[in-house]
């Protein structure tokens, strides 16, 4: 099962399924992300966690815990 | 009738700049019940009857966030007559996601498409006409920054008002989801205005639980609905709310696909490249810690140090240069004139003979110019005296020897200036500070010595407490307004989310902690750039356990006292600063206090841009005309409480004003002596140093000068005494708990006002205050393990305590994934 956490940098990916409940889920896909988007992993921060990624046109940073429960293709 | 708009939008999206733009000068800044959301509201310009209420920038109307749920309970429960939604054009998918959402409310909408010219300027194409028709509502093209479309879009939203015809939803769901939204219709919301209806159907489509509550649904019309829900799930195969995200989501792609063309796909834009460095991988770090540097040099050490001693010691003080006119000069005299009487005195002690004493009544310059003549003719050339430095700030005293030149030179300098310290009011262009203005005035009207007294000592130097530290506090929240209007504020967070989350706190902590080291009050000011209110508290809360420019001629006196002067001490005071900030910051996250709101970290990260004046300078004066609002009162009047019991007391049985040297038959000191068994299990428990910890929350530096006048007088020097009545334990329980107790009063005025809540903020002062007297009793328990003087009760509590941190610090813990907060929105709270 492939997230957007193991996504390598530089790379584009199609979200397909959003895993976990909630707040953080909401707020994920609130922000764009959504079955079937298209993100671009743009940067990871100096101390290695969070990730910037590009969707739906702006940058938007998540933390690699969140990204683990975005599955892409 | 009174119009109300509000004005919602996203974040970043130019919201504040169309609203000060607007209604000018004319804004109300408070806070919504209960929260520290900030509330604006102002009169739209050239209508007084048209109110406008800025909303909480926002994403969406979710359940999860305060801002959210704040903005939302207005929309619902207020009503407002129209809402003004602002988007961003250069990022229209999103921030028409939140416009989906607004025009269900059923209330009138006006959408205003804010940056305009960078749109064009990119060459993309925005079809007005074509977006107005598919959102069902009047559509406008605005630039808030050039001003440009702005009183159109307000006119629109004011008609849109006065017309009163409900906005229609263009969109619609899936099938099955419509559906199930007409059954929940038809089933339970007969009740609810019509316009109204599809909003709540939607909600509870999603089974938000805010407003099911709200509503108080049956079981039995629950499990109703639930039937629908469910069958609507399985063929979605997605949870409902998933389902309605994604179903707004599908939607605004079908419009942007009608009405937006973007020129040149990929390709970097100018905040691309500048993004692309700023956090880099390997740069940053290192632009980071430039960025940091730059705002401490500047606000701390070199502008805003120079306004904050013009503040203390000029306005608020004997006075000062004019354009630092003369002052210069007035310093070279100050240097000049330096020691040179403690060394002419050196020597006729030395001599036998009677000291100078300028300061008697009967002191005569011509005779002392006589003597110190004399004595230069008289004194052998090989001849050395010792003579005694007093150090003003932390009363160290080093002894000095001086040589038959130093003589020479300081029996010149004394007759240069009259055997008197050179008076900078004599050089340059002198201004003279407000409490000598005050004191001029009330000897002209022959005003009573405590009368006098209260005004100046109390009553001045109580507001001179409030005031004295905003110049300060303007610079650095200038610089604070540029970091956030660049865009530079949530890439901090982005580079030090890492280490911070780990203690229940920011990455943008990272600047109160750091603005602290140099003053607590503007570092607890500067919280107000944390959006999560569970990071900001609890920032707020730990700020001040860093050692403070006010604390270090305190520790300077303890390590010097007490420890032989050992750069150990100063150094540990800012590791137990750290440390105390780690252990509480993970403590506290794990409390029902602060575990109870979720936190997630999905943070848009903004373009950057170049901030404007206006809006930077605005922000400025709210943020520190907010601080001497909420938190003026609070620090005059404990400044004036402090000031009142250590200056009146009981002499030779009457009650009445007491001088300096009197402080022991203070009201303070009868205080302390009453309270002071509570510090004994710390091992101070005696009345001079409670005495010292209370007057140190005036200002923390008055500790060293009550202990100077408490523990001086005696034989010995003050550090001697010091050092007589403090073990190197106790001393050191003494320094742990004044550096980590109870900030001064003007950074506790701080924090009521940060916090905005009274619950809060006693919540606050007690943590503090509480886990300063369990470490320093830890330390002072288990210290005298070593040196053998045991205490078996004490020890069992420093042991039980110790055990209890471990086990606050390991605890597991889960975060929340729902809001616990209730949010009242009051009409005019």
């Amino acid at each position: 099962m492939a997230t957007l956490k193991e996504a390598k940098i530089g790379s584009t990916v199609t979200v397909k399924k959003l895993n976990g409940t909630g707040a953080v889920k909401r707020r994920i896909m609130d922000m764009g992300i959504t079955k079937g988007v298209e993100v671009h992993v743009r940067k990871v921060a100096p101390l290695g966690d969070p990730i910037e990624v590009t969707v739906r046109g702006y940058e938007l940073s998540l933390r690699k815990a969140d990204a683990e429960m975005i599955e892409t293709v | 009738m009174e119009i109300k708009i509000a004005l919602a939008g996203n974040p970043n999206c130019g919201k504040t700049t169309l609203f000060n733009a607007l209604t000018g000068s004319n804004q109300f800044v408070g806070n919504w019940p209960g929260v520290t959301v900030e509330k604006k509201e102002g009169k739209l310009k050239g209508h007084k009857d048209v109110v406008i209420m800025d909303l909480p920038g926002i994403y969406s109307l979710s359940p999860y966030t305060l801002e959210e749920v704040v903005a939302r309970n207005y929309l619902i429960s207020e009503r407002p007559d129209a809402i003004l939604n602002i988007i961003d054009g250069t990022n229209l998918e999103r921030n028409l996601y939140l416009t989906t959402q607004l025009v269900e409310l059923g209330i009138p909408v006006v959408v205003a498409i804010n940056m305009m010219d960078v749109v064009k300027k990119n060459g993309d194409k925005i079809n007005t006409d074509q977006l107005a028709k598919e959102l069902g509502c009047q559509v406008c093209e605005i630039s808030a920054l050039k001003g440009t479309g702005i009183k159109e879009a307000a006119e629109l939203a004011v008609k849109a008002a006065e017309s009163k015809v409900p906005m229609v939803p263009q969109h619609s769901f899936n099938g099955v989801v419509e559906h199930a939204i007409a059954h929940i219709e038809e089933a339970f919301l007969n009740d609810v205005a019509e316009e109204q209806q599809r909003w709540y159907a939607i909600k509870i489509f999603e089974r938000d639980e805010k407003v099911i509550e709200q509503l108080g649904m049956s079981e039995q019309v629950k499990t109703h609905i639930e039937k629908d829900i469910c069958a609507a799930e399985k063929e979605m195969d997605d949870d409902s709310e998933s389902i309605i995200t994604n179903e707004r989501y599908i939607y605004i792609a079908s419009i942007i696909k009608d009405c937006y063309k973007k020129k040149n796909q990929g390709g970097l834009t100018t905040s691309d490249k500048i993004d692309k460095i700023v956090t880099n991988r390997w740069l940053g770090l290192p632009i980071f810690a430039v960025v940091m540097f730059l705002v401490y040099y500047i606000s701390m050490v070199t502008v805003g140090s120079a306004a904050t001693d013009w503040a203390n010691d000029g306005l608020f003080g004997d006075g000062w240069h004019l354009f630092g006119i003369g002052s210069s000069d007035a310093e070279d005299a100050a240097d000049e004139y330096g020691s040179s009487l403690d060394i002419i005195n050196a020597f006729i002690e030395q001599q036998g003979g009677e000291a100078i004493d300028n300061e008697a009544d009967d002191f005569d310059v011509d005779a002392a110019k006589a003597t110190a003549d004399n004595l230069l003719a008289t004194v052998d050339k090989s001849a050395t005296a010792d003579y005694t430095v007093e150090d003003e700030e932390t009363l160290e005293e080093t002894t000095e020897t001086a040589k038959y030149a130093d003589l020479k030179a300081a029996v010149a300098a004394a007759e240069k200036y009259d055997f008197a310290d050179p008076d900078p009011a004599d050089y340059g262009v002198w201004v003279p500070g407000i409490p000598v203005l005050i004191e001029s005035g009330l000897d002209a009207v022959n005003c009573a010595d405590w009368l006098k007294g209260l005004i100046l000592d109390g009553i001045v130097a109580g507001v001179g407490a409030v005031l004295g530290f905003v110049p300060q506090m303007l610079v650095l929240f200038i610089l604070l307004a540029i970091l956030e209007a660049c865009g530079y504020m949530a890439r901090i967070a982005f580079v030090m989310d890492r280490i911070f989350r780990k203690f229940g706190l920011s990455g943008k902590s990272f600047i109160p902690i750091l603005i602290g080291t140099g003053c607590g009050i503007p570092g607890i000011m500067a919280s107000r750039t944390i959006e999560n209110e569970r990071d900001r508290r609890m920032t707020v809360m730990t700020t001040t356990f860093i050692p403070c420019g006010a604390k270090t001629p305190f520790i300077a006196m303890i390590a010097g006292a007490i420890f032989g002067g050992s750069a150990w001490v100063a150094t540990g005071a800012y590791f137990i600063g750290i440390a105390a900030i780690i252990i509480s910051g993970i403590m506290l996250k794990k409390t029902k206090m602060f575990a109870g709101d979720p936190a997630p970290f999905v943070m848009e990260l903004p373009a950057y841009h170049i901030p404007t004046v206006g809006n930077v300078l605005r922000s400025m004066w709210e943020r520190g005309w907010s601080f001497i609002k909420k938190a003026g009162t609070i620090i005059t009047l404990s400044t004036i409480f402090v000031w009142f019991t250590s200056y009146f007391g009981w002499v030779d049985g009457s009650f009445g004003m007491l001088t300096e040297d009197q402080m022991e038959y203070s009201i303070l000191a009868h205080i302390g002596k009453a309270i002071c068994w509570i510090f004994a299990p710390l091992g101070w428990g005696n009345w001079q140093a409670t005495v010292a910890a209370v007057t140190g929350l005036v200002a923390k530096e008055n500790i060293v000068g009550t202990m100077g006048i408490l523990y001086g007088g005696g034989d010995g020097s003050v550090y001697s005494a010091i050092g007589a009545a403090f073990t190197g334990i106790t001393g050191m329980s003494f320094l742990i708990f004044n550096l980590l107790c109870a900030p001064c009063f003007a950074a506790m005025g701080a924090i009521k006002r940060e916090m905005n809540s009274r619950k809060w903020f006693w919540f606050a002062i007690g943590y503090e205050c509480g886990f300063a007297y369990v470490i320093a009793l830890i330390v002072n328990q288990l210290g005298n393990l070593f040196t053998g003087k045991v205490n078996v009760i004490g020890l069992i509590f420093a042991i039980a305590l110790i055990a209890l941190i471990i086990y606050m610090l390991v605890r597991p813990y889960k975060e929340s994934t729902k809001l616990e907060k209730d949010v009242k929105v009051g009409a005019n709270a």
